[in-house]
């Protein structure tokens, strides 16, 4: 067996276990069958942990054979040769996604060992390890795509799991409308990356990275096309960028996923899910060498949240609403970095900050009652640092304080702005349609207005 | 032209046409409606048996054999080509799942012997290209719903009022239509009047208002049935694609994008879950239209794969928040409704068949999606976003009927909610074509950009003769006066 094909099966098992991982637990689910606790639970330790040694094993080849660049083809998902529409699907193992798919593994699978015994006889324990499987296949595609249309692919498995996991307590109507609200976000992120993709199309002919970074590996790769190409494509990356990472002006889906059990809060909005979009800065991190307008935009945008995420997480009354803003200034930095060219530091940056925040994050539901442990075994309140006299705040302070605490006004702006006329004017909408069919069928023409939850009866269901 | 090897398309008219005369002489509403589950199964048999057959034959076009109409009228009535064969399969499936997923307590409002013969309606017209015998037989198709509004002392003038405008100007734009009409040598006034008919039919806005009435007036049941097989774009395909120049398409085009961006943006603030339903349809049905548009074999290949991706998925979605509502009653999206842990299976298919309808990664609607995206892009590079944005408000209104619907609350039910083994089976069919569709979509591209193509190429101002020939060979006669002129020698399969 040549180190070729070892890497080509290697890789294969890498793609293939979180998938299989995801038919092993959806399938059952399907079908009506009851899968136990303890059968879930070896499942996806088993596949992470193959995932995880076959990532592993790909990175140490890699070392010992010199490559930097693995490109495994597995031919066209779907293809149109004479008008040359080509989905294919591609994977690439280099010096980025290697430890990001390893970062992945590792720190999905610390959370799903934890998760087995947090959620221990939960009824939504099922759900979640589907949803966690979901969001396992959508990270490892998404860090292994070698095609924009394969990354957009795993992008969106991970928005879904992302949004339904920040649903997850869904006897309340709070996290659901959070969960709402994070899909949303997500779906114009969405938006902005389909029409990069497709621009990225029309100007290079393709949806290969290679294409586009040019032909040498990550991250000295240089772009192929224009600067103002380049800026185009590269302005839509960075607004899929930031609506996946919560950078500003969409940071407001941050501490609202914290609505969701701690484990995904840990593995997917403190570390993992909160990094795809610098991920893909990374990425496409050649773009950025080409248009000096767009280096600016990823700075300033960087700067900003790191910035607002400073701010508002030293006022935030709750630990993990603390820590996703802490999680932010984090990103925030990371963007700055990429910006400034430094690639390697902001993936080992990256890196770095996952496995903390995830440590953190796990931590934070038990810190408290040890704290309290630790007072009842002494005796007495553990104070910690003498408190600051009072002082009376500057009137900045006290703007810059309320700014924090209200998070910036982004919620409220982009309601203001965005949803409220949309919402307005579409009711509007709705309205001439009443007044145009009470017209035409002469009376009132809609009996749903008068609609009430479980007001018919089983006989009179119509 | 090439010949079945059975006569599948006169068995998939006329079983459930006998179907719905014995059925409506039936007293015994549950024993109807296992006989009605039996002949829609075996209409779907032969819709499919159809399909493989003509698969197998690899041509564009093919008749019955033992063609029982064509020995009596010397002419060939129902025809498939690869625009139609897989569309009979869909109807077919349409309506056995929907009658498969009729609870009993629903027998006394849903008529079984009009569900049946609004099948055979239906299959007639998919097996139709005649211009004439389309319109007649959109004009019996309009005959349940309208009689079922009548019955249920519910208004009938929306309803009437554009389907008779629709009817009225796809006929006196047929008949203005020369005999030589092609897309070189349009008639431009029967044209308008013919595309203005079938978008009305299609529900194009703003005169879509048709739809979200009958949503609102008729049984669920029905009203799917009604739309979901899109007749319409049927129309738009048959009547005025061969005859319509490339910017009068292009026009079709842009007015089927605004109703996907209205249609979706409307979806978003629906109080009531039917007029939900309606809007995210009409949004998708507009975006079939918009592919059809662009005359390119991209964009009508991707338009061809949303159809078929539209009408199974869609199809899924609707009958899975008509068995939700079957157990509630008429459910309204101002407040939550808790239904998750009753009806976890349902759940699941609605979020999925949404999913699937809005081109989802690893579902039927996915590559379909990017094509059309692409044709449209291609065509309309800053309008053709518009497409991006219906897609996204689209994916933002199911998650959020979704949750609406399932989650927000607990909910104490009287009754068991729990799913019916026949809900099960169908649900699972379609839940087996949305992922089969997905991660094998290659088979089902392959076929639409073959039938994009051959129909691109009936356009042709001057094709060339070797393609010409192939061409006439294939369909015997030109599209406008294909099928009632005589075929005067028919090439059987065993010659």
């Amino acid at each position: 067996m040549t180190v070729a094909s070892t890497l080509q099966f290697l890789g294969l098992v890498v793609v293939a276990s979180p998938a299989l991982l995801l038919a092993s637990l959806g399938l059952p689910m399907l079908l009506g069958w009851n899968l136990s606790e303890r059968t879930q639970a070896r499942l996806t330790k088993t596949s992470v942990s193959v995932g995880l040694v076959a990532a592993v094993s790909i990175l140490c080849l890699m070392v010992v054979s010199g490559s930097r660049h693995v490109p495994i083809e597995l031919g066209n998902w779907a293809s149109i040769e004479p008008e040359h529409f080509h989905f294919h699907l591609k994977f690439v193992f280099d010096r980025l996604s290697v430890p990001f798919a390893i970062l992945s593994f590792v720190l999905c699978g610390t959370v799903g060992a934890f998760s087995t015994i947090y959620l221990h006889r939960e009824k939504g324990y099922r759900r979640f390890f589907l949803l966690y499987a979901l969001f396992l296949a959508g990270m490892i595609v998404s860090a292994l795509a070698g095609t924009i249309e394969t990354l957009f692919f795993g992008w969106e498995l991970v928005g879904l799991s992302s949004a339904l996991l920040v649903a997850y307590f869904h006897e309340r109507p709070g996290p659901v409308r959070n969960g709402l609200r994070v899909w949303t976000t997500y779906r114009f992120a969405d938006a902005a990356f389909l029409i990069a993709a497709l621009a990225m199309h029309h100007f290079t002919g393709a949806g290969d990275f290679d294409r586009l970074m040019g032909s040498g590996p990550w991250p000295d790769g240089v772009a192929a096309i224009g600067s103002w190409q380049a800026l185009a494509v590269g302005s839509l990356l960075l607004l899929a960028a930031a609506g996946k990472s919560g950078m500003v002006p969409f940071s407001g889906w941050l501490p609202r996923a914290m609505e969701g059990p701690t484990p995904s809060s840990a593995v997917f909005y403190g570390a993992l899910s909160v990094h795809l979009g610098t991920y893909l800065l990374l990425r496409v991190s050649p773009l950025l060498e080409v248009s000096l307008p767009l280096r600016i935009a990823v700075i300033a945008l960087g700067l900003v949240s790191a910035i607002f995420g400073a701010l508002a997480s030293r006022v935030q009354g709750d630990v993990k609403n603390a820590l996703a803003f802490a999680s932010l200034t984090q990103v925030g930095i990371i963007t700055v970095e990429i910006g400034l060219g430094l690639r390697y530091i902001a993936l080992i940056h990256m890196i770095g900050h996952a496995c903390l925040r995830t440590l953190q994050l796990l931590r934070a539901p038990s810190v408290l009652r040890d704290h309290q442990t630790y007072e009842d075994a002494v005796g007495r309140r553990l104070t910690g640092d003498t408190v600051n006299p009072p002082r009376t705040a500057t009137k900045f302070q006290v703007s810059l304080y309320r700014f924090a605490l209200e998070r910036g006004y982004l919620d409220a702006m982009l309601d203001d702005w965005i949803v409220r006329p949309f919402v307005k004017t579409f009711r509007f909408f709705d309205s001439l349609e009443r007044r145009w069919t009470n017209y035409l069928s002469g009376g009132e023409s809609r009996e749903s207005d008068r609609l009430a939850p479980y007001g018919d009866s089983l006989e009179d269901v119509v | 032209m090439s010949e079945l090897h059975l006569p599948w398309l006169e068995l998939s008219v006329l079983l459930p046409l006998v179907g719905a005369i014995w059925v409506s002489l039936l007293k015994n509403r549950d024993r109807a409606r296992k006989h009605s589950i039996a002949v829609c199964g075996l209409t779907l048999i032969c819709a499919l048996g159809e399909w493989i057959d003509f698969s197998s034959l690899g041509t564009f076009a093919a008749h019955d054999h033992w063609d029982v109409l064509q020995l009596i009228f010397h002419r060939d009535v129902f025809v498939i080509d690869e625009l139609s064969a897989p569309l009979l399969p869909l109807g077919a499936l349409l309506y056995f799942t929907t009658v498969m997923t009729t609870l009993r307590t629903k027998l006394n409002r849903f008529s079984l012997g009009w569900t049946l013969f609004s099948e055979s309606v239906l299959l007639a017209t998919l097996t139709c290209r005649h211009p004439w015998l389309i319109i007649l037989l959109l004009a019996v198709a309009v005959v349940p719903p309208w009689v079922e509004l009548r019955k249920r002392q519910q208004s009938t003038r929306i309803f009437s009022l554009h389907m008779g405008l629709s009817l009225g100007l796809l006929a006196i734009g047929q008949f203005f239509v020369g005999d030589n009409a092609s897309a070189s040598n349009p008639s431009i006034f029967a044209g308008c009047l013919l595309t203005a008919g079938a978008l009305i039919r299609s529900g194009i806005c703003p005169l879509h208002c048709w739809m979200s009435d009958l949503f609102e007036k008729a049984t669920f049941g029905t009203a799917l049935l009604f739309v979901t097989p899109m007749t319409g774009v049927y129309a738009v395909m048959r009547l005025v694609f061969p005859i319509a120049p490339e910017w009068a398409l292009q026009c079709i085009a842009i007015l089927s994008l605004t109703t996907a961006v209205y249609a979706a943006g409307m979806a978003l603030v629906q109080h009531d879950s039917r007029r939900f339903f309606c809007y995210l349809f009409l949004s998708h049905s507009s975006l079939v239209l918009v592919g059809l548009g662009l005359v390119t074999p991209i964009g009508l290949t991707g338009a061809l794969c949303v159809w078929l991706s539209v009408g199974i998925s869609l199809l899924g979605f609707g009958l899975a928040l008509r068995s939700v509502e079957a157990r509630t009653g008429r459910l309204t999206l101002e407040n939550f409704h808790g239904l998750y842990e009753h009806t976890p299976f349902f759940a699941g298919m609605f979020l999925l068949t949404g999913l699937a309808s809005i081109g989802f990664p690893g579902t039927i609607g996915f590559i379909g999606t990017e094509l059309l995206m692409e044709g449209v892009v291609e065509i309309f590079p800053l309008v053709g976003l518009a497409i991006v944005l219906a897609a996204a408000l689209n994916g933002i209104a199911v998650v959020k009927a979704y949750f609406h619907v399932f989650t927000g609350t607990r909910h104490h039910p009287s009754i068991s909610m729990s799913c019916r083994p026949t809900e099960r089976i169908t649900v699972l069919i379609v839940v087996v074509l949305i992922i089969g569709g997905g991660l094998a979509p290659q088979p089902g591209i392959h076929s639409r950009y073959h039938a994009a193509n051959m129909l691109i190429r009936l356009r042709e101002p001057v094709p060339q003769p070797h393609n010409a020939a192939a061409i006439k060979n294939e369909l015997a006669i030109s599209p406008q006066t294909t099928l009632l002129t005589e075929t005067p020698k028919r090439k059987s399969n065993n010659d």
